[in-house]
């Protein structure tokens, strides 16, 4: 890696200001010898992954395994919890590694965006003020049809535009719990990322809202790299190419199997797998 | 077999009644019931009582004054040759309520902001810790403190003259000065005084409400919760745009609320006041160098001299109603504009 340096987000290169999300197709991601702790307390060790780009990879496991500290590591948003976090390794974007001396964690985070288990639209914000939320950070001033542009391309991408088009100046928390989940994905999606993290991003849905993120899910990886943190195996070979199967025991978080979807819940090659999918298991 | 065990374990048992009250439930829950009742209406009696107090007591001059009493400047609680008539206009005291009210939450509220911030979202823990507790211990120190401090080392800082040279320096010469010249601005300064000024007041006062102000703050802006920080944070955000987008809005009705609370210890602030705005001047002008009156600090300085003269009694009362009533008003507003400011939000008026 003799390029460290975390390029540009693409919308601070435009001087004309911020084009539409143009989706500049996901990148891969590669998880090196990973380790994360807080303060002493060893969370995950040792974890190796390589995430092929535009394909949705899973992290499943029983809770407490280090998932949501693995996937939090991915965008550097491990350091940013309470409790003295750390972590060892690498995990390289596109090649670049995002640990690098030189990287910028602010600017890593507008690659690799990320979706709560619990959805937080900002509730001083009207809907489309949420959208833009992450753009006006960083390119300046939108004049008006930019910013009309940028929400309805946003919320049509995640699905939500025929249901808020009409309230568009609404709060964001008016907004029903599987509404709000995909108005935080429209306004992930605004900034253009190339990769998109969610954790759990079902958990406080219902069945139906929980579909709906699914096929969202599965429109949104031809533009980003998805990883996806879930609890539910049916939602993980529904909604995903390549599962990968985290464990604790007797010791910290690491991964045991990792595959395509279709072989891990078919032919795992781990008994631990196994008993943990057909729910022998935890 | 197995639903007829869970049938059994379910069926009522005949003859015992599980549904009806209990007697000692019901009796402790009235006990509490009629406890809290009792403890809220003692304290609107309270409250009913000092409003009919203050009225009665003020009865005289209200009377005598009517409307006059708010909105004339002249004070001659006594007869003279050139006053035949008592005047009792409160006017200058109102005016300097609520100038030295202003000028403290001017100062206070950014700086209280400032600290409740570090304190809630920059400092380490070992550092924070000391210096919320010293804050918070500046609120206990009686007011009569901040007085004598006042005039010790906050008047001569403001205005000091050397015995031997006769030279006057200090803030308010300064003030003076570099700004007294400019346009608009410099009638803020255009005369200064002895250092016992509206100004000093309103900077005695800042530092009492700012450790109210910050307390309150820091708990509001612990409160935010992290998804909403983590929410910023991964869009790209900067600590200080996390904290900008969605901390200080998030928290923003909280502190307005934090601010009031200031506003209302400023309002009805007596005895530091009274040592450091000279209580000399009735003069209603834009020059904060001058000295004043605020509406307590007035109550306290002339208490005295009213004697037993129940109309110049009656008036002092009368101030003391009238910042009540002001009180109430500016408390009823602030509690609007919170509710308006979140309902706003929720509800999503805002566009
Ligand atoms: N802020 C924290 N401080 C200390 N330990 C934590 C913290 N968050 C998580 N952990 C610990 O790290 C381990 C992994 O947690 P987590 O990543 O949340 O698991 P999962 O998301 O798979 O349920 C658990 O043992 C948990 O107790
Ligand atoms: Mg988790």
């Amino acid at each position: 890696m003799d390029n460290t340096q975390i390029k540009e987000a693409p919308q601070d290169a435009s001087a004309e200001g911020y084009n539409t999300p143009v989706a500049t197709g996901g990148k891969s991601m590669e998880i090196r010898n990973l380790k994360a702790y807080y303060g002493s307390y060893l969370a995950i060790s040792d974890v190796n992954m390589e995430i092929q780009p535009n394909k949705v990879t899973a992290l499943i496991g029983p809770s407490g395994c280090g998932k949501s500290t693995l996937i939090r590591c991915l965008n550097r948003m491990h350091e940013v919890t309470p409790g003295a976090p750390r972590v060892e390794g690498e995990v390289l974007l596109d090649g670049q590694n995002i640990y690098a001396p030189s990287a910028d964690p602010v600017k890593v985070r507008r690659l690799i965006g990320m979706v709560f288990q619990k959805p937080n639209p900002f509730p001083t914000m009207s809907i489309s003020e949420n959208v833009l939320a992450g753009i006006k950070l960083n390119s300046g001033r939108l004049n008006h049809a930019q910013a009309a542009e940028i929400v309805e391309q946003s919320l049509h991408r995640a699905a939500l535009w025929d249901e808020v088009k009409d309230k568009l100046g609404k709060s964001g928390a008016s907004l029903s719990g599987g509404q709000q989940q995909r108005l935080c994905i429209a306004r992930t999606i605004a900034v253009n990322p190339e990769v998109i993290l969610m954790d759990e991003p079902c958990s406080a849905l219902d069945p139906i809202a929980t579909l709906k993120i699914e096929e969202l899910i599965e429109e949104l990886k031809a533009q980003y790299t998805i990883i996806i943190v879930t609890h539910n195996m049916q939602q993980a070979s529904r909604a995903s190419d390549f599962t990968a199967f985290m464990l604790a025991q007797d010791g910290p978080g690491h991964l045991v199997e990792f595959g395509p979807t279709q072989q891990i819940f078919t032919r795992p090659t781990q008994k631990r797998t196994e008993d943990y999918i057909t729910g022998r298991f935890g | 077999m197995a639903a007829n065990n869970l049938d059994m374990k379910i069926a009522p048992i005949e003859g015992i009644d599980r549904i009806s009250r209990s007697r000692s439930l019901v009796g402790g829950d009235r006990t509490f019931f009629g406890l809290t009742i009792f403890a809220s209406l003692l304290l609107i009696a309270t409250l009913l009582a000092l409003i009919v107090l203050l009225v009665v007591g003020s009865w005289p001059n209200i009377q005598y004054s009517g409307f006059n009493f708010t909105t004339s400047a002249n004070w001659n609680p006594n007869i003279t040759q050139n006053h035949p008539h008592e005047e009792f206009g409160i006017l200058p005291y109102i005016f300097g309520t609520v100038v030295t009210s202003t000028i403290a939450l001017i100062f206070a509220v950014p700086l209280a902001i400032g600290a409740a911030l570090f304190i809630a979202e920059y400092a380490p823990r070992w550092l924070a810790t000391p210096v919320s507790f010293m804050v918070e211990l500046l609120a206990a120190i009686p007011s009569i403190i901040y007085g004598f401090w006042g005039l010790a080392v906050l008047v001569p800082i403001m205005y000091n003259v050397d015995l031997k040279t006769g030279k006057v320096s200090g803030v308010d010469a300064f003030l003076h000065d570099v700004i007294g010249k400019v346009p608009v601005l410099g009638s803020l300064f255009s005369t200064p005084g002895n250092g016992r000024s509206l100004l000093t007041a309103g900077l005695i006062l800042a530092i009492m409400v700012l450790p109210t102000i910050m307390s309150v703050s820091r708990e509001i802006i612990l409160t935010v919760p992290s998804l909403q920080k983590e929410g910023m944070l991964a869009l790209g955000a900067t600590k200080w745009e996390t904290i900008r987008k969605a901390v200080l809005p998030y928290a923003g009705s909280g502190i307005i609320g934090a601010a009031v609370l200031g506003l209302g210890r400023a309002l009805g602030e007596t005895m530091a006041v009274t040592l450091v705005i000279g209580n000399s001047s009735t003069a209603i002008t834009p020059n904060l160098l001058s000295s004043g009156y605020t509406m307590s600090s007035s109550i306290a300085q002339k208490f005295t001299e009213a004697g037993s003269d129940p109309l110049y009694v009656g008036a002092i009362v009368e101030i003391a109603l009238v910042l009540l009533i002001m009180t109430a008003i500016i408390n009823g507003l602030a509690r609007l504009l919170v509710i308006f400011s979140t309902s706003s939000a929720l509800r999503g008026t805002r566009a």
